[in-house]
């Protein structure tokens, strides 16, 4: 009796305030797209990290024969050098850290670089003028800092260069893409929990007397209240499914249809990664409804 | 029933109280005219016995419960133990007469059962069988106050609270209400009725109870309007 009771002051208060109802759906529908968007950006930054930081090292520059740069004063890097800095990598504090260890010797380097410069402008160069290095695999690419701070003033050590710095420009313009993305979440969340906040009170306005007659024989707080928080709970629900729909269709023709075909050295999220965000963006509608809601009725079907 | 300690309830801070120390007791079966002209305190007494208000000193004790202790969740098991009855009825304007006496029942959350099988006793009760089916609109002022007396009535409260019934109908459908009323009271229910109405009160002779200025000056068994009429 009561659930139909409910349901059926449900539908009709949606019915009766269809307008605002829907403003409620596509308000939030907006913003939750943005908390989505937000998130899968986020998922699609930690993504790239998992997948280039593993490809990524850290170059170790050992002194060639002239260099400018002080550490290099004594001329080129020494065996006994470069022995020492591999103990250093491979058997001190290191150790831990380090994955592994490989020799480019200037013969290598000079191999490889002339198989880039494909146009032949660097070719007057000499593998005599090329850097050995060390290039450094880390168990946690995150702990770049430690290595390169323990290696760098080494005798016959150039330069420390971290790889990850190509990629920290991109990084950058995802991470301000994704506070753009929150910030006009929470612009429109805010409005989205205004909206719902008047929708609730017109429906509650609109349907005083029933209320009022409702605590006149004395039916319970929770009764009187309970369909206007399902109001505003559904609608917000309603909002929350399309934008789920939204940023489905959006992963599918953006990346999946789209991008996964054109650019293809790049790890994509997928569409599987929008369910993971959906029941949270269900949460946030609802619990945008609940705050709301508490908000309102305190005031408009008192006890 | 009904019993007021020194009930007191001054609304704003320093104004003069509304109702100023009053005491009384109404018993299980008593019918109560509260008169007294208008600002007298006869809607803060209906409220505090509602606990839409709650007194600022005193005791009010309603239906073997002390209000001043009752919790807010507690409120609409006490609102089910009083029925009350408005000057404009109160109707739900797009239900029907069998609607608006069952929406009372629906929403203490009595069976679909209970409701089919009380809503026509009530409405025979009140003189309304075969008009089911009728929108308050359709129906005459002392019609419509049959309604929301069996709307009132239909969980068969042991207290009936009427604030001017008959405020808004002529005197002879007024009767009719009245001797509605009386019959009520003849099944035990205890009626509180506040009014201005001087023939009713003369005609019926029940107990009077008069407040002037928020303070009780007058509890009679049997009693007049007032000498002093308006």
């Amino acid at each position: 009796m009561r659930l139909r009771f409910i349901l059926g002051e449900v539908v009709n208060g949606l019915r009766r305030n269809s307008t605002m109802a829907l403003s409620v759906v596509l308000v939030t529908f907006v913003s939750l797209m943005f908390v989505g968007a937000a998130a899968l950006t986020q998922m699609q930054i930690d993504q790239l990290k998992d997948d280039w930081y593993g490809k990524v090292e850290i170059s170790i520059f050992l002194c060639p024969e002239s260099s400018r740069n002080e550490q290099c004063a004594e001329g080129a890097v020494t065996v006994a050098q470069e022995d020492a800095i591999r103990a250093v990598l491979e058997d001190g504090a290191l150790k831990d850290l380090v994955q592994e260890v490989y020799y480019e010797s200037r013969e290598q380097a000079y191999d490889k670089f002339v198989a880039n410069d494909e146009d032949g402008i660097w070719s007057s160069l000499t593998a005599d003028q090329m850097q050995p290095s060390f290039r450094v695999k880390l168990a946690d690419p995150e702990q770049y800092q430690v290595v390169a701070d323990a290696t760098e003033g080494l005798p016959g050590v150039d330069v420390v260069r971290d790889q990850r710095e190509i990629f920290s420009e991109l990084f950058r313009f995802l991470n301000a893409a994704t506070v753009v993305a929150a910030a006009l979440a929470a612009v429109m969340l805010l409005a989205a929990m205004l909206l719902i906040t008047t929708t609730i009170r017109l429906s509650a306005l609109s349907r005083r007397r029933e209320t009022q007659i409702m605590r006149m024989v004395g039916s319970s707080r929770s009764l009187i209240q309970m369909p206007f928080m399902l109001e505003g709970a559904v609608a917000a629900t309603g909002g929350a499914l399309l934008a789920v729909a939204g940023l489905f269709f959006g992963v599918r023709y953006m990346i999946d249809d789209w991008l996964r075909s054109s650019v293809t050295w790049v790890q994509y999220i997928g569409t599987q990664d929008v369910w993971s965000v959906a029941p949270w963006l269900l949460v946030i509608a609802v619990g945008l409804a609940a705050i709301a809601s508490v908000v309102t009725l305190g005031r408009y079907t008192r006890a | 029933m009904i019993r007021l300690d020194n009930a007191t309830k001054v609304y704003k801070r320093g104004a003069r109280p509304a109702l100023d120390s009053v005491s009384v007791e109404i018993e299980r079966g008593d019918f109560v005219f509260l008169v007294g002209s208008s600002g007298s305190g006869k809607s803060t007494f209906l409220k505090l016995i509602l606990r839409e208000e709650r007194p600022t000193g005193g005791d009010v004790y309603v239906a073997g419960r002390h209000l001043n202790k009752l919790s807010a969740w507690r409120v609409p098991h006490l609102r089910r133990e009083i029925g009350a009855v408005f000057q404009d009825f109160r109707l739900l304007p797009n239900k029907t007469v069998y609607q608006n006496v069952a929406f009372a029942l629906q929403v203490i959350g009595k069976s679909r059962h209970h409701i089919q099988s009380t809503v026509p006793e009530m409405l025979e009760l009140v003189g309304l069988s075969g008009k089911e089916k009728r929108f308050p609109h359709e129906l005459s002022g002392g019609e419509q106050q049959r309604v929301a007396i069996a709307r009132a009535f239909v969980n068969h409260p042991p207290i009936l609270l009427c604030d001017e019934p008959t405020g808004n109908l002529d005197p002879g459908t007024s009767v009719g209400i009245m001797r509605l009323l009386d019959r009520i009271n003849r099944t035990g229910t205890t009626v509180l009725m506040a009014t201005h109405d001087d023939e009713i009160v003369d005609q019926m002779r029940k107990r009077v109870i008069e407040l002037r200025g928020g303070q009780l000056v007058r509890d009679q068994d049997r009693g007049v309007y007032g000498l002093e009429r308006v």
